[in-house]
């Protein structure tokens, strides 16, 4: 088993890389010169001079990336100009908001699409089936920001539940019940989308499953109901459903960055859209690199969980 | 493709999800000849005007603009951008999957490769990044967005190449010279493209929400231009006071994205041919019983089947599987059930304990009884109480009936704890014991093996010691020994005759060879389409079959030391049980059938415990 998580960490390490070269490959796209793009075209010549320095652009393509790389290896993301402090540092605060939100809805939408999925096999053709598909349909057809807006409307503004915005109060907030309650609501809308991919897959999987020839030996040994369908039937459509999960993460993740948006919430994909707003590309490259390698980490994760619940995959 | 159509609109949701498409797009391919107001002329005297106030049907946003004018322009350039971005995706998606998937080796090694990596980021951040680099606009949104699903495309459309590159078509244009360019335009291009196009139609309503996405993040479509994104972005600093300008675009864009959804879902069921045949269907807890006529009266016997009529009901076509059947067996008895595949036989055993699989199985007559009770119809509770514990199955080919997720000593401490409260140390001890008395070396190690760690007669074994779990009445076995080797074969008949004498249990075995029938079973019941055409003491009936079928049916049987003789295969295939001939279901196949073979209906006669269901008996019994 550790062999094996160790076996597939190794393996991340090329993802790792092509991961840095895309990025890298990308950002050289920015057409003319990257200085006076960077900083307008009321800069100086002076200051254009040494930003290029700066940014290394005296040096070839294939030394920059190293040099690049290098300083990410030792932990050096660069500077934000806009932000003035070093973007690591950003990156790493924003990054924390995000994975409280993203890893709520992440958990939500697992937990919840799953039971839809298999409530929804268990009674197929059944009104609880009718209604789930109904609004598993509704949730991945909303566009996550308008359903995010729509919540705001209904549970902040008229029902005055919850807060409209932000990760605390701005007044006598901070603790833990003040961050629950600014996370309802974009956890919700955030999970929607995915909770609904989840549930539909989940009810494939289970109604796969059920026809399978030792879900009849189950039965006939007198297993009841109940454990056929939350042991046998469940454990092994979970094979099917846990690599979604890691692909779903990533359209957490995606989403997040409306989410983030829409509820002020002041995570690693406001931050981006920001600093792409301003220009301010080290900041969004530094992002993109971090936020892209912990989702690699995160789907080897997926795998290990794969291989605990499979003992026929070789570890 | 006409019967394509009428599947998917039969389908009333995807219907539905056609319908609402078609007249979005109607509207904004009119949308030029509406007699609409500029949607970018400003007037701030006009701004926030609510839905149906003078002349704006829809209202007007911050500026005072026509709501629905800049809504059907805003959808135009909305699904416009979507559909291009799809076209692009897939023209170039498609280039480097046919590219790799033709060439192979090395170029399709080192394609692929990237196309992994190009997958291993969450969709979001390579498209922020293309456009933080491009910088923000729609045309940069566009090609962000159309770069972010190429991988998809390529991945896709490789996968289908690498099964074309393979076959013949290809080399023989090969060998007639054609270049690479040639091949690749003339011949595989042509194969690949419905791949292709169904592919597109599945993403496209996803490309269209992603360009919408960045519009609303300010990244897309730049005003004064806008698209349902922009729309959408920009009335949110109005959302509390003037939600109206939010609900607008926002609805506009929930209908394009599920009215393709339910096209796309539509399209995906009608091309599936498991949904028609109702395979996608769960199996219930018991078999469904739908039972008419009379319930026959009860017997001593410890387990009787009573003219029982099992069915399975596919749309309108109904297959009797099993047409009448009638068994029964005593403690310690051992009754063979024989048969082709086909006959019944399987279905019948499944029919006792309500485990065929409904839907499609109907069980439309007859009784079971057991120790006088009638289980068919029987509440769940009842049937479940018997199962395992009372009647068991071993069921054919233990690899697919194990559970393969779970060690056999799971398994087994599972079969004993659904009928007693044990605890788990006390359930896995009786679980070895199981184990070795099915004569499995090493039990207690073993017990911590999943299924696909036993070898098969092992895994036979495991089935057996399940079976014995709960110390049953009877033991249903279903064709237990087709899948394994002979040595192992008559190990598992031998352990099977030594449980029935030491432990008094009566056993039904499901066989369709003789010899397995002549070294276990007291008595013998042939089966025929549904129907058995014969029973009556093992020996009697190997000595001088009566039922034509059954004299074929045991010259097929091979004998060892028995010299060189033709063996007779009988001629022809078992009939269909949903368009069964009247009369005798064999008389097509035999070589001794009469005009009157063909009417009526032949009964099962015969002193007991003998009986034949022929005319024309080979012996009179």
């Amino acid at each position: 088993m550790g062999g094996y998580i160790l076996k597939r960490l190794v393996s991340a390490v090329p993802v790792l890389l092509g991961i840095t070269i895309i990025v890298f490959l990308i950002m050289s796209l920015i057409p003319g010169d990257p200085a006076t793009a960077i900083l307008g075209s009321y800069a100086t010549p002076e200051n254009v001079e040494k930003l290029n320095r700066d940014l290394g652009l005296d040096k070839s393509m294939v030394q920059r990336y190293f040099i690049w790389l290098g300083n990410m290896l030792t932990g050096d993301f660069g500077r934000s100009f806009s932000l003035n402090r070093p973007v690591i540092d950003e990156v790493l605060e924003r990054f924390n908001a995000t994975l409280i939100l993203a890893g709520t809805s992440f958990v939500l939408c697992a937990i919840l699409g799953i039971l839809a999925g298999v409530a929804s096999a268990a009674r197929q053709y059944g009104l609880a089936d009718k209604a789930i598909t109904f609004v598993v349909l509704i949730g991945i057809s909303v566009p996550s920001f308008f359903l995010g807006m729509m919540m705001i409307l209904l549970f902040a503004v008229d029902l005055r539940w919850l807060p409209v915005s932000g990760m605390f109060a701005i007044y006598g907030g901070g603790d833990l019940p003040d961050l629950i309650n600014h996370l309802i609501m974009p956890a919700l809308a955030l999970a929607a989308v995915a909770t609904g991919v989840i549930a539909r897959l989940s009810r494939s999987a289970m109604l796969e499953v059920l026809r399978q020839d030792y879900i009849r030996t189950a039965r006939a040994k007198g297993v009841p109901e109940r454990r056929v369908i939350m042991g046998h039937a469940l454990r092994a459509a979970m094979v099917s459903v846990i690599p979604v999960l890691g692909i779903q993460a990533g359209f957490v993740l995606s989403g997040a960055v409306y989410i983030e948006i829409v509820f002020q919430w002041p995570g690693v994909g406001r931050m981006l859209v920001d600093a792409i707003l301003k220009r301010d590309l080290l900041l969004v490259q530094g992002g993109v690199v971090f936020v892209a390698a912990c989702y690699v980490i995160f789907n080897i994760v997926v795998d290990a969980a794969q291989s605990l619940l499979d003992p026929r995959i070789k570890t | 493709m006409s019967g394509f159509l009428k599947l998917l609109f039969r389908n009333r949701l995807a219907a539905m999800g056609a319908l609402v498409l078609m007249i979005i797009l109607a509207l904004i391919l009119i949308a030029p000849l509406l007699p609409l107001q500029d949607p970018d002329v400003t007037a701030t005297a006009d701004r926030f005007k609510r839905p149906f106030a003078d002349g704006h049907l829809l209202g007007t946003d911050h500026l005072g603009r026509d709501l629905l004018s800049r809504l059907l322009w805003g959808t135009r350039l909305s699904l416009a951008v979507g559909i291009a971005a799809a076209l692009i995706a897939a023209a170039i998606g498609s280039a480097i999957g046919i590219t790799a998937g033709y060439f192979g080796g090395r170029t399709d090694n080192i394609i692929m490769r990237g196309v992994d990596m190009l997958m291993a980021f969450p969709y979001i951040l390579l498209a922020l990044a293309i456009v933080a680099a491009l910088g923000p606009g729609l045309m940069n949104a566009l090609i962000a967005v159309a770069a972010v699903n190429v991988p998809f495309f390529a991945r896709n459309i490789r996968g289908v190449t690498v099964g074309l590159a393979g076959r013949e078509f290809i080399d023989a244009a090969r060998l007639a010279g054609k270049g690479h360019m040639r091949i690749i335009l003339t011949e595989l291009l042509p194969n690949v493209l419905p791949v292709i196009i169904i592919a597109m139609s599945t993403t496209v309503g996803w490309m269209i929400l992603e360009t919408a996405g960045l519009s609303f993040l300010g990244l897309g479509s730049q005003p004064p231009q806008a698209d349902l994104g922009s729309m959408l972005g920009e009335a949110r600093s109005a959302l509390i006071s003037h939600p109206h300008t939010s609900i607008v675009p926002g609805i506009m864009i929930f209908l394009i994205v599920m009215s393709i959804n339910l096209l796309g879902d539509g399209v995906r069921d009608a091309l599936d041919p498991r949904l028609r045949s109702g395979a996608l269907s769960r199996p219930r807890a018991t078999t469904l019983v739908e039972r008419t006529g009379d319930i026959p009266a009860r017997t001593d016997d410890l387990l009787a089947i009573q003219d029982l009529h099992t069915e399975f009901h596919v749309g309108s076509r109904i297959y009797r599987a099993v047409g009448g059947v009638s068994l029964a067996v005593k403690p310690g008895e051992c009754l063979g059930v024989i048969g082709e595949s086909g006959s019944g036989k399987s279905v019948t055993a499944l029919s006792v304990m309500g485990l065929v699989a409904s839907p499609p199985g109907v069980i439309t007559g007859g009784a079971v009884r057991f120790q006088g009770e009638d289980l068919i119809g029987a509440p769940y509770e009842t049937l479940r109480r018997k199962r395992g514990d009372r009647v068991a199955y071993i069921f054919q080919d233990p690899l697919s009936t194990l559970h393969p997720l779970y060690t056999v000593g799971q398994q087994l401490a599972e079969a004993i704890q659904s009928h007693h409260k044990t605890s788990n140390t006390e359930a896995r001890a009786h679980a070895i014991q199981l184990l070795s008395d099915v004569r499995i070396p090493n039990a207690a190690a073993r017990a911590d093996n999943y299924p696909h760690e036993l070898s098969g007669g092992m895994r036979q074994r495991v089935g057996i010691a399940m079976a014995l779990a709960n110390e049953p009445d009877v033991i249903i076995a279903d064709e237990p020994t087709t899948a394994l080797d002979v040595t192992v074969q008559a190990q598992i008949l031998s352990l099977l005759d030594d449980l029935r004498r030491d432990r008094g249990l009566a056993i039904i075995f499901i066989t369709h060879d003789f010899g397995v029938v002549a070294q276990l079973c007291d008595r013998v019941a042939v089966m025929y389409a549904g129907r058995i055409v014969e029973e009556g003491q093992t020996q009697a009936v190997l000595d001088a079959p009566a039922h034509p079928y059954t004299r074929r049916l045991i010259a097929c049987v091979p004998e060892l030391g028995g010299g060189r003789r033709e063996l007779a295969a009988i001629p022809g295939l078992p009939p269909l049980v949903d368009d069964l001939p009247p009369g005798c279901a064999f008389a097509p196949r035999c070589d001794k059938a009469q005009a009157t073979c063909r009417t009526g209906e032949i009964a099962l006669a015969g002193t007991a415990p003998r009986a034949v269901r022929c005319l024309y008996p080979e012996v009179t019994v």
